[in-house]
């Protein structure tokens, strides 16, 4: 198996190293010779570290030869969005802020998926503090998608998702605020999987807005992604909003779930600004459910409409707050042209962040200011309630929910220069952080012109291994997900 | 809610401990002043009987004991900091 190793699904991968037919060493070898060759390219990678990930590799295959070796991720090269902490390495969360800054300790997903065996394996570009929908906001420049190089991979976890999708990693973890996992996996054609708010610790992520932020997988396969949400999910203390829950082995449990199920389509998923394209493949995925059994229902969101200005209040507000803590004083960067101890925090902060991260803490501070946080934020907070009523009323009727991931495929780098047309983007995802929700995005198909079409499937709360079952339904009648970029 | 935001950019900023250009500021307030537009949509919600939500999670309070817990050790602690001496962060000086 040595010919596009790379290219192979964990599950392939874990039974190839279970049975010495593979080494660690050879895989991870495999890995940094393929980012070596092609991220000149993709530039999905604000850096990495070959001596650490080989020494782990190495490490893996001496668990192995003891007969110690700790389940399907052992050996296995993860790559993880530069905004997860894992100590002794960068974490720059693509900002000048953070240019030096060097993690004191792991984060507790960074420190499951090393009990779990992983080679943990670069640093993985995003929009500058996970702010944007293309990773074009990135101090270190935009990530190309690798199924056309001119074009976005999505975001903010753009360079999670690119890195998969061109074999540089064999799985991947991003952070989802509004979509910034789903819409890059829509993209770039790869499974990417937002957890219920709760299931996964956020300790030792960078926080961007702390009531949305949630980290998950992106995987070449729904299988996989079961298998990293089972590495990583589960309560902890360090994260005070953790959920108590048992964590179901959602890989086990993809076998024993078959539907067929009750499905809902929001009619407000499918309106104008869904690219016609987009709609069809969606259209399509859901009579293959229905060709399945299941039950299709029409549902109402009626709130839908209201999800965008929602987000962008309280993401904004929460970012306001979360980032006054860059002041140039205890870490970060700290100006050289500041004339007193007041002014080192203005220069620090104009000179560190760039334009989206500024705009954002202007519109966040706003809308706290005095005079119009009722008006803003407090109004923003009550429709969240409504909107979040909206999800639970519709799974009283029906199981999980259908729509498009994201209502573009990839943009050309540059293209959207306006920020409104920019939050466009998120139309279709946003809603599930509002309201908490897990959501995944599967690949659905491809446009006339080769761009991968993502479809998401909406679960209830920690739900997430009926989702996947769900999921897994289509892909194995399908084989979107078997088809590789070419890097052009 | 007015029909008409007026984002005082000056204002918004020296809050936000942000300094900014005046090229800055004008594509700011400008940019922001469309997306403020848009939010005003808001307003039509009739949400007089909702209580708002904070985040999702069905968490409400969390105790822990209060026990010393090992950590960070003072080297890790400062060892982002731009300027430090004896242990300590160094920063300009704030008294006279």
């Amino acid at each position: 198996m040595s010919s596009e190793l790379f290219h192979r699904p964990i599950t392939e991968l874990a039974a190839a190293l279970e049975s010495k037919k593979l080494s660690a060493v050879e895989l991870t070898q495999a890995v940094v010779a393929r980012t070596k060759a092609v991220d000149g390219r993709v530039k999905a990678f604000n850096s990495f570290d070959e001596a650490a990930a080989l020494a782990q590799a190495a490490a893996s295959d001496a668990r192995r030869a003891a007969g110690q070796a700790r389940g399907a991720l052992d050996g296995i090269p993860i790559g993880l969005k530069d905004v997860i902490a894992v100590a002794g390495q960068p974490l720059t969360a693509s900002s000048k802020m953070l240019a030096h800054f060097v993690s004191p300790y792991d984060a507790t997903v960074t420190q499951k998926l090393k009990q779990a065996g992983a080679v943990l394996w670069g640093r993985l570009n995003l929009d500058e503090f996970a702010m944007g929908s293309s990773t074009e906001n990135s101090a270190n420049g935009p990530t190309s998608n690798p199924w056309d190089l001119t074009r976005v991979p999505g975001g903010s976890s753009g360079g999670s998702a690119a890195a998969l999708a061109a074999g540089e990693a064999m799985a991947t973890l991003g952070s989802d605020t509004g979509g910034s996992i789903r819409q890059p996996a829509a993209l770039c054609g790869v499974v990417g999987l937002k957890p219920t708010y709760g299931l996964v610790s956020r300790y030792g992520l960078i926080a961007f807005a702390s009531s949305l932020d949630q980290i998950g997988p992106f995987a070449r396969t729904v299988e996989d992604a079961a298998i990293v949400l089972g590495a990583i999910a589960g309560h902890d203390e360090r994260d005070s909003t953790s959920f108590q829950t048992d964590i179901p082995d959602y890989r086990a449990e993809l076998g024993s779930r078959r539907g067929p199920w009750r499905l809902g389509v929001p009619k407000e998923y499918f309106g104008e600004g869904l690219d016609p394209e987009i709609g069809a493949a969606v259209e399509q995925t859901i009579a293959f459910y229905r060709g399945q059994g299941c039950e299709i229902k029409e549902v109402s969101l009626p709130h839908t409409r209201y999800c965008l200005d929602t987000y962008y209040v309280i993401a904004t507000a929460e970012a306001s707050s979360n980032l006054a803590r860059y002041d140039g004083i205890r870490y970060g960067h700290r100006s050289k042209n500041a004339t007193d101890a007041v002014d080192l925090y203005f220069q620090s902060r104009a000179e560190g962040f760039g334009p989206e991260v500024k705009r954002r803490i202007i519109l966040g501070t706003y809308v706290l200011s005095s005079g119009y946080y009722d008006a803003y934020y407090l109004r923003a907070q009550k429709v969240r309630t409504l909107i979040r009523q909206d999800f639970l009323n519709a799974f009283r009727e029906v199981d999980a929910l259908i729509t498009p991931t994201s209502p573009m495929p990839a943009f050309k780098i540059g293209e959207k220069a306006d920020p409104l047309a920019l939050y466009l983007c998120d139309i279709y995802t946003i809603g599930v952080n509002l309201a908490g929700l897990p959501g995944i995005s599967v690949p659905c198909g491809f446009t006339r012109s080769g761009l991968p079409i993502g479809a998401q499937i909406i679960g209830q709360p920690f739900q997430e291994a009926q989702m996947l079952a769900i999921a897994r339904t289509y892909e194995q009648a399908h084989d979107w997900h078997n088809r590789q970029p070419q890097l052009r | 809610m007015s029909s008409a935001p007026q984002l005082d950019i000056d204002h918004v900023a020296r809050l936000a401990r942000l300094a900014l250009t005046p090229e800055e500021k004008a594509k700011f307030a400008q940019q922001l002043g469309d997306v403020l537009h848009h939010i005003e949509q808001l307003a039509k919600v009739d949400v007089s009987h909702v209580e708002p939500t904070a985040h999702a999670s069905p968490v409400y309070n969390v105790w822990v004991d209060d026990v010393a817990q090992p950590g960070l050790p003072v080297e890790l602690a400062l060892k982002n900091a731009p300027a430090q001496r004896q242990n300590m962060i160094v920063v300009p000086k704030v008294v006279e």
